[in-house]
């Protein structure tokens, strides 16, 4: 009799995970979900709040897809776990055993008990309930307070700002997004974000939220004493590891779910992948705790290989990520602000301030590339990255990395001269053309 | 939670700048004036009412989209496209389809009824082609109005992407010079930026003995039709893709691109809506391959027993494809179904290329790594109907013979993860394993 595999969580984790178990194993896999029946795009959210997509365009599978694959999706609140009867219990009081059961609950919005952080209007945005709580909490209102400064907090900005709702965006750190960004970067995203007439207060902390007579936010007060008059405020301090599901379980935890290279808990049978899992040993120069849809992804890909019987442990790879900070699209590869030991980084950024080519190296060889407003290609980056290429030879072959539309215009030899020219003696020459298939099946380009 | 839960409102308006009401305001009175000149108030002076009904209302579209310039930044800005009853299938979308495809059946079939209309455009006629205007002139130059002033639109809107304006900038220069004010000048009808079998008649062996009768102009024209399909047109799409056509040259592209731009989102991505094109185009192109090599089997044969059959079968295809589909729906239905429906369903050019583009072309949009988010607004924002997505989430670069390359695609994406290129044939369609499995 084929196995039972439930999957709690029907994100980018879970359904990575049921697709590839699907493809090597002819086992019964359920899926359970409380926030919609049908896997979507969780950051295309903001996509459909402005109006680019309807919900129906940011699920990445027709419905039919999951009755042709057999993965039954279960529309369900799953409360607990029972790990000795190897069951899942549901607040409809329905039951399902499991041969083996992966969590991928995501995370949940972080609340850093403030005063008035539950008033009507004070919210997060993570799931598709807080989508329909935000199109409710942003009618007919003329300004928002953002509180943190990441990747959601920017996001929600440009959100409301389509809507025509004034917004004030805060952030603890001396500039935007600093921990992850380098110094140029982050200060470049900075005078971005201001273009768009967001009014950004860095280094600004909120103190408490205050509320009218029928408990709806009126305004907020900084930890300076100045109140801001505002009818949403938007809490996007980070997310944490989603782990109510485990409570009263032996399965271990710290912040999130604990979990070996293999994402496998301490109770057997039982994985954890995505947001909610903890590594107990981070990979090098890694997070215990990754919260980016590419590392859900590709956890899930490891777990599926362990599920079917080949135990395979999870390759976090060379590091990649990438966002879009209202018009700049950012890419990065590598190690970029991770001050590496006897790292050196050659910068150049366009005179218009709204794109930059950062490439981080040592003595020996490149380790990072950051880009801002540029695409670069992922596999010749990684390559380099990964074959220990020496700065010249990067510089002398950059053309290929170039990942932009036809037409557009290319930076690369700015930046090969920026680095002549730091470098007397140093000559180095680009040869000019992208030449692609050259960097990625010919054996000669090293 | 239940999506239909999910309740996403139309925002409240922004304030629109003097300039954008000033723009409206004429457009709005230029299309009074064009009302009015259905009636034979137009003999007053018809430079005054061509002035008035054709100009004005482009002139306050013009300032319209120029207003745009200073209230946004450059980038994608498609806010709001999927609330306003013009873009999403609402009643304004209504209106503009029912006009649209009620305006297309006045030209072909009840000129009469458009008379006053016509008259308006005689002293441009004149000044072009010496020719009194009749039907096919109003169409024409309304067609080569609507691409110019809705390519500034297009143009304006993608002021961050080069790869747009340029290719906007194509479309505009083809569809005024080659397939407007040339055929004006040359007065016989011949457009050439189409070719058989878009244009089926121009390799019908009626026209090559009118043509070639008519002299060394019409033997060019023949051999130019001649050359472009069965030469050019493999070429230029083994390097290039379809593109160098469907989104660049042919004037049914330069209205998709212009006026149609609006609409691309209600191109349908469904596989149900591929299985139907793919029936439908290929179709077409078997029938019309079929009634062309039956009327020269007729010419040459005269005791071919089918002649008959063919010439009244020939007779059925231009008015059903030719007309009906290419013309009132191809046009007509933009606010409903997208731009593209005759490309995608119907345009047996598109199935030439297509086929070209899919088995003999160096064309493909490669995929960037494990990069895509799976957000859709790739295959939301794809005229042709393809999930784009659905390659790009699984490292497969998107090779499909609809894909028109208009770029729109690429320029959409928010990671940076699709890229129209040229390169070797041989393992294009292999999967980026690497990064997704």
């Amino acid at each position: 009799m084929p196995e039972n595999i439930v999957i709690i969580g029907n994100g980018i984790t879970g359904i990575t995970a049921a697709r590839h178990i699907r493809k090597r194993s002819n086992s019964n896999i359920f899926v359970i979900s409380s926030e919609s029946k049908f896997f979507y795009s969780r950051t295309a959210l903001m996509y459909v709040y402005m109006g680019h997509e309807k919900f129906e365009d940011i699920k990445p599978y027709e419905d039919h897809f999951w009755e042709k694959n057999r993965i039954e999706l279960l529309f369900e609140n799953a409360n607990g776990i029972d790990t000795i009867k190897k069951q899942v219990n549901f607040a409809s009081g329905n039951i399902l055993n499991y041969d083996k059961l992966i969590i991928a609950a995501g995370s949940i919005s972080n609340k850093f008990g403030w005063k008035g952080q539950d008033l009507h209007g004070v919210q997060g945005l993570y799931s598709l309930q807080d989508l329909d709580l935000l199109e409710k909490n942003s009618r007919n209102i003329k300004r928002a307070v953002i509180i943190g400064g990441g990747l959601i907090g920017i996001e929600l900005a440009e959100m409301l700002k389509s809507r025509n709702i004034e917004v004030t965006m805060f952030v603890r750190e001396k500039s935007y997004w600093n921990s992850i960004l380098p110094a140029e970067e982050s200060e470049m995203i900075n005078r971005h974000i201001r273009e768009h007439h967001i009014d950004l207060r860095l280094d600004t902390e909120l103190d408490q939220i205050k509320g009218d007579e029928s408990q709806r936010v009126k305004s907020i007060i900084t930890k300076t004493g100045e109140e801001i008059e505002c009818q949403l405020v938007g809490l996007t301090v980070g997310v944490r590891p989603n782990i109510d599901i485990i409570r009263n379980t032996d399965i271990e935890t710290n912040r999130g779910i604990l979990v070996n290279e293999f994402l496998e808990t301490n109770i057997e049978n039982v994985y954890a992948a995505g947001d909610c899992a903890e590594f107990r040993t981070a990979f090098p120069n890694r997070k215990n705790i990754e919260q980016v849809w590419y590392t859900g992804r590709m956890h899930a890909e490891a777990i599926a290989e362990t599920v079917c019987g080949i135990r395979t442990a999870y390759d976090p790879g060379i590091w990649f990520n990438s966002a879009k900070f209202l018009d700049i699209e950012y890419q990065v590869y590598g190690l970029v602000n991770m001050k590496v030991e006897g790292e050196k980084n050659l910068y150049w950024e366009c005179h218009k301030g709204n794109k930059s080519i950062r490439i981080v190296y040592t003595d020996e060889c490149v380790i990072g590339f950051n880009l801002m407003g540029i695409r670069y290609r992922q596999e010749v980056c990684e390559k380099w990255i990964r074959e220990k290429f020496r700065i010249e030879k990067v510089l002398e072959n950059l053309g290929e990395a170039n990942f932009d539309p036809e037409f557009f215009s290319q930076y690369e030899n700015e930046l090969v001269q920026k680095f002549n020219s730091q470098h007397p003696g140093k000559n180095i020459l680009m040869k000019r053309k992208r030449k692609l298939f050259n960097s990625l099946f010919n054996n000669s380009v090293q | 939670m239940n999506e239909q839960l999910i309740n996403i409102e139309s925002p409240p308006e922004a304030d629109h700048s003097v300039l954008k009401k000033t723009g409206l305001t004429l457009f709005s009175i230029g299309m009074l004036f064009f009302l009015i000149s259905f009636s034979s108030v137009t003999d007053f002076s018809p430079v005054l009412f061509f002035i008035l009904a054709i100009l004005l209302p482009c002139v306050g579209a013009l300032i319209f989209f120029f207003a745009q310039l200073k209230g946004t930044l450059p980038g994608v800005r498609k806010n709001g496209i999927q609330f306003l009853s013009a873009t999403n299938r609402g009643m304004l979308g209504w209106v503009t389809a029912v006009f649209l495809t009620g305006m297309y059946i006045l030209i072909y079939w009840f000129p009469e009824l458009l008379e006053n209309l016509i008259r308006i455009f005689d002293p441009l006629s004149y000044t072009l082609n010496g020719n009194p205007a009749n039907q096919w002139f109003l169409y024409g130059t309304l067609y080569t109005l609507a691409v110019l002033v809705m390519g500034v639109r297009m143009i304006i809107q993608n002021r961050h992407n080069k790869y747009q304006i340029i290719r906007t900038f194509s479309v505009m220069f083809f569809q005024l010079i080659l397939a407007y004010l040339i055929p004006m000048f040359i007065q016989n009808g011949f457009y050439f930026t189409y070719f058989w079998p878009l244009k089926p008649e121009y390799l019908f062996p009626s026209s090559y003995s009118y043509l070639v009768s008519s002299g060394g102009l019409g033997m060019f024209m023949f051999f130019w039709a001649a050359m472009m399909i069965f030469i050019a047109t493999p070429v230029l799409t083994y390097f290039y893709g379809k593109r160098w056509y469907c989104s660049w040259v042919c004037g049914c592209g330069a209205m998709a691109e212009t006026l149609g731009d609006p609409y691309r989102q209600n191109s349908d991505k469904s596989l149900t809506s591929w299985k139907i094109e793919r029936w439908m185009v290929h179709s077409v192109l078997v029938i019309i391959t079929v009634i062309t090599a039956m009327l020269w089997i007729d010419n040459v044969n005269e005791n071919f027993i089918l002649g008959e059959f063919v010439h009244s079968a020939n007779k059925w295809y231009a008015f059903f494809i030719g007309a009906m589909f290419a013309g009132v729906i191809g046009v007509g239905f933009y606010p409903l179904m997208g731009s593209r429906v005759w490309c995608r369903f119907g345009c047996p050019m598109a199935a030439i290329l297509g086929i070209f583009q899919k088995y003999f072309s160096r064309f493909r949009i490669t995929v960037n790594g494990g990069q895509c988010i799976s957000c859709g607004n790739c295959s939301t924002f794809c005229e042709m109907g393809i999930d784009v997505k659905s390659y790009a989430q699984r490292g497969q670069n998107v090779i499909r013979s609809s894909c028109v390359g208009c770029g729109v695609c690429s320029e959409v994406c928010p990671r940076g993860v699709l890229r129209l290129e040229n390169g070797p044939v041989k393992g294009r369609y292999e999967l980026n394993k690497e990064y997704l499995r």
